[in-house]
């Protein structure tokens, strides 16, 4: 009662954000009993019938998810990577530049795509990259004589252009995490190395670079989690039937076999598959970051 | 001293430029397409815009603001990111007050925080989420481009971290004073977090003028999207039945450079507040995530 009485604003203010989530956010989780029904919308949960994992064998023996289940995983691990080593090797070379106003300006252009959404870059890439005189084409034709690629009409090129223009838009982003960490490098040992008389690569490579692997660890471990998440809005605002085969990630086939096909109970099984192996990815990779490097979110 | 050292020089040179160039290329796209929304149709369509409007024209812009489908969408944006914005920043305000507790001046606080956090990890998925939508009889109606978005975790665990550094003195010796933690929030803690809400403001803001997907699914009548899902369906999906052009404006106007301004113009609003941003969210960011 003691508690109660000393505690009760506390609870009061946390309801409105309380009462939300537990409609928007805990209710539907009860949904996902679908994944086990073959669900019909007019026969509601109640009425429609059980097929136990009848979705998930469908899952795993239907070719096209078995190709979607690759796709992600092919995208979303060159996307990891190279939004890691990316901004870890710009905030490096970054940090280098004395200039402070200059510094600022390449800062300040750097974090802007991050954001814009993708449908405003979608709109602006389909027709800067169009293999029909899109700007990107004409360039590399009089610099280079190259004929003009499909960058989002070949199953390959859509992959790599996915990867490219996603790191585009978010590498500067990334980099603010390394500059921070770059700002609390202890100066004394740069001026250590410097009365030994080590050369401004050997300070890079024996102090610049151990100081940022402890952040690049996080970084690169909290990112595991994605590993099934190659980007929903990116691939939705860039791919085409031209592309389906290869570009066609998990959170777009659910999109698709829901809404279009009216497969409900299958899509429901697909996107807890992977909501499932998304969420014990991220509570490895907390453990992980924790571990290795300390980290904690609060 | 390696600052002075010419190879140092010729490398600090090369670096300055090789950084200036892939900057450049970050904000390119958008250059190119800002010159294809002034160019004339004969130059857009035959594909000889590069970074500078060619024949300078501003007839797209003049189409696009007799639209009256973009501009009611245009509104409908403006709406859902002013409410929007305000109701995360209420909301979040709330929760983190009580969240930013130590254990022993609020048991249960963990309780709270794990139940929020799991959020973060997990969810229902697209379908039982719609259901839940429209048993709710939120479909079709503007609200649920609001409701659901009002509770933003990652925003409240900022706003949380934020709290936890305000000195413990000031709430002290509010409370001796008698005043209530509702008196406590307004009167000690929002003042002294003015930054912070605002970076938290700006980024609310900028995620509800970018959303887009919840209008393509929950509203059926084109007449009702937010700016984002018209460009999403106008642009990407090239779904013309909202533009109407005569014979004589389609001789005149050119699809590509009408796409560049509406596009042009559903980034200008992010493009504005993004100098404000940038001067927040580089300290938001390591305030919340970097913590030793």
């Amino acid at each position: 009662m003691r508690y109660l009485r000393r505690t009760w604003p506390f609870h009061l203010m946390i309801l409105p954000a309380l009462a939300l989530l537990i409609v928007f956010n805990y209710i539907p989780m009860g949904g996902i009993v679908m994944a086990f029904q073959d669900y019909k919308p007019w026969l509601h949960i109640s009425g429609s019938e059980w097929i136990g994992l009848d979705n998930f064998r469908a899952l795993f023996e239907r070719e096209d998810s078995l190709q979607v289940i690759w796709n992600t995983f092919l995208i979303s691990v060159f996307k990891i990577v190279f939004n890691l080593l990316t901004p870890f090797a710009f905030a490096i070379l970054l940090n280098e530049v004395r200039a402070r106003f200059l510094g600022r300006t390449i800062q300040t252009l750097v974090y802007l795509p991050h954001f814009l959404s993708w449908v405003i870059l979608g709109g602006i890439l389909v027709e800067f990259l169009s293999s029909d005189g899109g700007f990107v084409n004409r360039v590399l034709h009089e610099l280079f004589g190259i004929k003009p690629i499909f960058f989002l009409g070949d199953g390959n090129w859509f992959r790599f252009t996915v990867v490219v223009s996603e790191v585009w838009k978010e590498f500067g982003y990334g980099t603010i995490v390394f500059l921070a960490a770059l700002a609390n490098i202890n100066p004394s040992l740069y001026e250590a190395a410097e009365m030994d008389g080590a050369s401004r690569w050997r300070q890079t490579l024996h102090i610049t670079i151990p100081s940022l692997v402890p952040m690049a660890i996080v970084v690169g471990t909290l990112s595991l989690g994605n590993i099934l998440n190659a980007g929903f809005d990116q691939i939705f605002n860039l791919y085409n039937s031209l592309v389906m085969d290869k570009g066609d990630i998990i959170d777009t086939f659910v999109y698709r076999t829901a809404i279009n096909d009216g497969q409900f109970g299958f899509a429901t099984a697909v996107g807890l598959f992977k909501s499932v192996i998304s969420m014990v990815l991220i509570v490895i990779s907390y453990r992980l970051a924790y571990k290795l490097a300390n980290y904690r979110v609060f | 001293m390696y600052h002075k050292t010419l190879p140092y020089r010729i490398f600090n040179i090369v670096n300055t430029c090789f950084l200036l160039a892939v900057a450049l290329m970050c904000v390119i796209p958008l250059i190119h397409v800002l010159a294809v929304s002034f160019s004339a149709k004969s130059a857009a369509d035959g594909n000889l815009v590069g970074l500078w409007p060619v024949d300078f024209s501003t007839v797209a812009y003049e189409k696009t603001i007799d639209n009256p489908v973009f501009l009611h969408s245009l509104w409908v944006a403006v709406k859902r990111t002013v409410i929007g914005t305000a109701g995360i920043l209420v909301v979040a305000c709330l929760a983190a007050y009580p969240l930013s507790k130590e254990n022993a001046q609020f048991r249960g606080r963990s309780v709270y925080a794990w139940v929020f956090v799991f959020t973060m990890i997990f969810n229902g998925g697209l379908v039982p989420f719609y259901i839940v939508i429209q048993s709710l009889h939120l479909i079709d109606s503007f609200w649920v481009l609001v409701l659901p978005g009002l509770v933003n975790v990652w925003l409240i665990i900022l706003l949380m971290n934020f709290f936890r550094g305000v000195p413990k003195e000031l709430e002290e010796a509010a409370l001796i004073d008698g005043a209530g933690h509702l008196g406590i929030l307004a009167r000690v803690y929002l003042p002294v977090s003015l930054p912070a809400l605002a970076t938290l403001g700006l980024f609310a803001m900028v995620w509800h003028w970018n959303s887009w997907f919840d209008g393509l699914l929950y509203l059926s009548n084109k007449q009702d999207y937010p700016l984002a899902t018209y460009l999403q369906t106008v642009i990407v999906s090239r779904d013309m039945s909202s533009m109407s052009f005569s014979k004589q404006e389609f001789d005149l106007l050119s699809q590509k450079t009408i796409n560049a301004a509406q596009i042009f113009i559903g980034a200008l609003p992010v493009l504005i507040v993004y100098p404000f941003l940038q001067k927040f969210f580089v300290k938001g960011l390591v305030m919340g995530s970097v913590k030793e």
